[in-house]
């Protein structure tokens, strides 16, 4: 079997979503943003319901709820009627708008209607009650839910950053995170201001996507990247963009380089220890001082903890599975631990996943672990029955394969619709190793407690 | 609420009734507004809902990945043999399928998965995109069918071509033509085949077991823990007992015509429609097996006796507190509106996504005065009308959930991701359980909408605090 491309012409249980979600979560990540699909009623409802299903937080996703003659005349009329729909009842800063495969197909020309939509609301009105309209092409049957996800990033920066404006942004840095849960971006946050760095965080699920009991039933969410701070992260500094398979690819940090010249720094996910290394090795240089104590001490901490696992975990064989920047990440960390990546799946094809799988296992690994791009389920199970595998790591969907192997699954990720609290699950920095790994070892320790039948006391 | 722009569209005004305080008018079966924010899926929901529990059916999805995979494995309908429905098998169209065709695909996919899974029969559900680009579904299922011998069945769901109820109309079709196909002799006189159960958490096997116990035999349960050979000979039933009418109504109505079944409505939820529905058949019977009522009434007797004592101490907690219902049909409403009148408790909103204008008419009939009554709802006015009318438990699905959260109103999950059976006598204890559970936590009076009061003023404070404790104490 090719290492790239299934033998198989259908899919089972995919390991992928479709790209518009991927839109609507980063356009979720902007402050008094409104996500809006352009197509049928039935994808808004879809997406809002798998993403509430891991969140547990309202998502209300807009919709142009196309119906059969707007397949056939196009949904120009209903989509310029949405977006007012959704002006007047919601007051968003900011509508992102994502197609769909109905639209894309049907050859709606959406920038071309949002141009006049724009050009027919402000001959009526001041520009300054309109909201930014953001437009976003992600057809379904291209890529995956992390392309509609980065090209939604893409389209924020490219249709809203500038550096003509107020000079409030210079200084700052920008940070591209990559879709990572509420909690690693808190935790983003929390390291960028321990080193004195201001930053523009795109995009900002942390309290959007996690946020607090209130009085009332929030029309939009509370939280998200300040639109005024997205206009000027072209005037920012420097830029971080977080994730391997985008290297090289024409992307949101590229474009601020390319048309803004803001210096780009492209970086792997912080997972594990030499990821978060590098991480922490940009921001000092950048705020000119030492790691902050207690940064450092959790760096220590963690290498405290790997010498402490270490023996646990030792050649236990992992199967990890998910989204191609998790994997990596993933994959770069369990290799340090001593844990050996067997098989990485990814139901996405990106150029660069191979690569990067064996930049972060190269040095420390004996053999490359088996990579899977474009795989399904199915295919996944297939190497794993092939492969013992003593740990599998990765979203919710893994479960029917864990179960029927029998070897525990440790959840990271998106989604999590097993478990509480997923949505909070840290995974990156020294912070996130630490809670990753003692979740590995731990589900090492109960196998093998459970399979004793002496009933260890100690493990 | 703030009220600095009016939370209710224009457009929809007339989907709202408030029941007394108008002269009766409701709008429904209409397209939902763009940028509503409708809780309403689409015409592939539909179909896939309805089928997707005949559990040794290949389900393929023609389309792009997402629409197989937001709906694998979605309900939690159960089944007692094979499990082929909670697989999700897409033929994930991608771009070059799109431009050249994806009928090739199809047919190749089909193939592949026939031979790896050899299913009963397959279903092949439609998508947005295969209605635009043509692919003709009809003669690739034909060829697929004579190629492998097996029942390939399209099902023609093209998510925008209407809404839900679109699609349980599809899902009726792509059924019907199994139906008459299978052997049907050796059936009893006294026998019914039951449309319009998920046995979501088991539920259709307690309807199946009180049916026994009446002395009914079941041919075809349609469609929770399905069997295609069952559906092929669902011919051979003497009556069709249809829940769930908007779902499979269509095919009780296809089976009349060509086969001469008689259907009724029944609804297995709340006591009340429970015993009405067993009985409802039983008088079906009556003519040819008189024993058939003494059985029945010995069964509703036997399950009053233990549900009563139990139920009692439930609505003595629940007594006077005030429910919201949105749902997806509104067949679903109608019971729980009545099992909330049992348990003492005032329905103050009901609701759905797809209810027709007799449903309506009859949700009028059945509530209290000053009840909000809605048709394609969203969150912004289920949240206003949740903080209106003060509600404490909202019944609805996991999209309604967070509204309800966010507002500090409990909340009971009455759609497909439910663990615990809420039909039948038994599982009107467990919707009494499920509700108090949710509403006779603590966790309610930490929640703003409660503590409001408390930031401002002591004296409320110790006010709002009482009359709290009151209220959970009743």
């Amino acid at each position: 079997m090719s290492d790239c491309s299934s033998p198989y012409v259908s899919t089972t249980n995919a390991c992928k979503l479709c790209k518009p979600l991927g839109a609507c979560l980063a356009f979720r990540g902007v402050e008094g943003a409104v996500p809006f699909l352009h197509g049928s009623q039935g994808c808004a409802t879809y997406m809002r319901r798998y993403i509430i299903s891991h969140f547990r937080e309202p998502m209300d996703i807009a919709s142009s709820s196309l119906g059969e003659k707007h397949a056939v005349y196009g949904g120009e009329a209903n989509l310029k009627q949405g977006l007012m729909n959704v002006i007047q009842k919601f007051g968003p800063r900011l509508i992102g708008v994502a197609t769909t495969c109905l639209t894309e197909t049907i050859g709606d020309d959406v920038p071309m209607i949002m141009r006049a939509f724009r050009r027919e609301m402000s001959a009526g009105q001041a520009d300054e009650g309109l909201p930014i309209l953001v437009d976003v092409a992600t057809p379904s049957y291209s890529g995956t839910h992390m392309e509609g996800f980065h090209t939604a990033v893409l389209a924020l920066i490219d249709q809203m950053a500038s550096c003509s404006g107020s000079s409030s942004g210079r200084g700052k840095i920008n940070l591209l995170p990559g879709f990572v849960s509420p909690a690693d971006i808190r935790y983003f946050k929390e390291v960028c201001a321990d080193f004195g760095l201001p930053a523009v965080v795109l995009p900002d699920i942390s309290e959007t996507l996690d946020g607090p009991a209130l009085e009332d039933y929030q029309k939009i969410p509370q939280g998200g990247t300040p639109v005024a701070e997205i206009k000027d992260m072209g005037c920012s500094r420097q830029t971080i963009e977080l994730g391997r398979a985008l290297y090289r690819h024409s992307t949101a940090g590229r474009l601020l380089q390319d048309r803004f010249q803001v210096p780009l720094s492209s970086l792997g996910t912080p997972i594990g220890l030499r990821e978060t290394d590098a991480f922490f090795e940009v921001l000092k240089n950048l705020a000119g001082c030492e790691i902050p104590i207690k940064h450092a001490t959790e760096r220590g901490r963690l290498i405290d903890a790997y010498v402490d696992a270490h023996k646990y975990i030792f050649d236990k064989h992992a199967l990890i599975y998910g989204e191609e920047d998790l994997v990596i990440g993933l994959t770069s960390f369990l290799a340090e631990t001593g844990i050996r990546p067997v098989i990485c799946a990814t139901g996405g094809k990106t150029a660069r996943f191979r690569e990067a799988i064996e930049d972060v296992t190269r040095d420390i690994l004996p053999d490359l672990p088996a990579i899977r791009e474009g795989a399904d389920f199915f295919e996944i199970a297939e190497e794993a029955e092939a492969l013992s595998a003593d740990l599998i790591v990765g979203h919710s969907k893994g479960y029917h394969l864990a179960r029927r192997l029998n070897i525990p699954l440790i959840r990271v990720g998106f989604p999590i619709h097993d478990r509480f609290g997923g949505h909070r699950t840290l995974h990156v920095g020294y912070r996130g190793a630490q809670r990753l790994l003692d979740c590995m070892v731990n589900a090492v320790l109960e196998k093998k407690q459970e399979a004793s039948s002496v009933g260890y006391g100690y493990m | 609420m703030s009220t600095e722009s009016p939370l209710i569209f224009e457009e929809r005004e007339d989907q709202i009734y408030r029941k007394g305080e108008q002269p009766y008018r409701l709008a429904c079966d209409r397209d939902s507004l763009a940028g509503a924010i409708s809780q309403r899926a689409c015409v592939f929901c539909g179909s896939r809902v309805v089928l997707y529990p005949i559990a040794d059916a290949l389900h393929l999805v023609h389309g792009p990945i997402g629409c197989a995979v937001y709906t694998w494995d979605i309900r939690g309908a159960l089944s007692s043999g094979p499990e082929l429905h909670r697989l999700s098998f897409s033929t994930d169209l991608q771009e070059k399928d799109v431009i050249f065709g994806g009928e090739e695909k199809l047919f190749r996919a089909l193939v592949e998965l026939i031979d790896r899974h050899q299913p009963k029969a397959a279903f092949v559900y439609s998508t947005c995109i295969v209605g635009i680009i043509g692919d003709d579904l009809t003669a690739v299922c034909k060829k697929a069918s004579k190629a492998k011998g097996v029942p390939v069945i399209p099902v023609h769901s093209e998510g925008f071509k209407g809404n839900k109820r679109a699609g349980y109309n599809a899902a009726c079709k792509a059924m019907f033509q199994l139906v008459g196909t299978g052997e049907a002799s050796g059936i009893s006189p006294f026998s019914i085949n039951i449309l319009g159960d998920f046995n979501l958490a088991g539920e259709i096997w307690i309807i199946r077991e009180y049916f026994r116990r009446m002395g009914i035999e079941t041919v075809a349960n349609i469609t929770g823990d399905g069997r295609v050979d069952d559906i092929r000979r669902a011919h051979g039933a003497a009556l069709n007992v249809v829940q769930c009418s908007g779902a499979t109504m269509d095919l009780a109505k296809m089976m009349q015509e060509k086969f001469g079944i008689p259907f009724m409505r029944v609804s297995y939820f709340g006591i009340e429609d429970m015993a009405e529905s067993l009985y409802a058949v039983a008088r079906f019977f009556e003519n040819k097996s008189p024993e058939i009522m003494a059985r029945t009434r010995e069964l509703v007797r036997e399950e009053l006796s233990f549900l009563n004592p139990e139920l009692k101490k439930f609505r003595q907690a629940l007594a006077g507190k005030r429910a919201a219902i949105y749902v997806g049909g509104a067949f679903k409403a109608f019971s729980l509106v009545k099992a909330f009148r049992l348990l003492g408790v005032k329905v103050v909103l009901v609701g759905s996504q797809t209810g027709t204008e007799e449903d309506y008419q009859e949700l009028r009939e059945i509530t209290d005065h000053g009840t909000i009554i809605v048709d394609d709802s969203n969150p912004l006015e289920l949240s206003s009308f949740l903080k209106e009318k003060d509600v404490d438990i909202f019944v609805g699905g996991v999209k309604e959930r967070p509204i309800a959260y966010k507002l500090g109103v409990g909340f009971c999950d009455h759609n497909h991701e439910r663990k615990e059976p809420l039909e039948g006598f038994v599982g009107m204890v467990n919707f009494a359980r499920e509700v108090c559970t949710s509403m006779m936590s603590p966790v309610w009076r930490f929640v703003p909408r409660r503590t409001k009061p408390i930031a401002k003023d002591r004296n409320i404070r110790s006010k709002a605090n009482n009359e709290f404790r009151t209220r959970n104490s009743e």
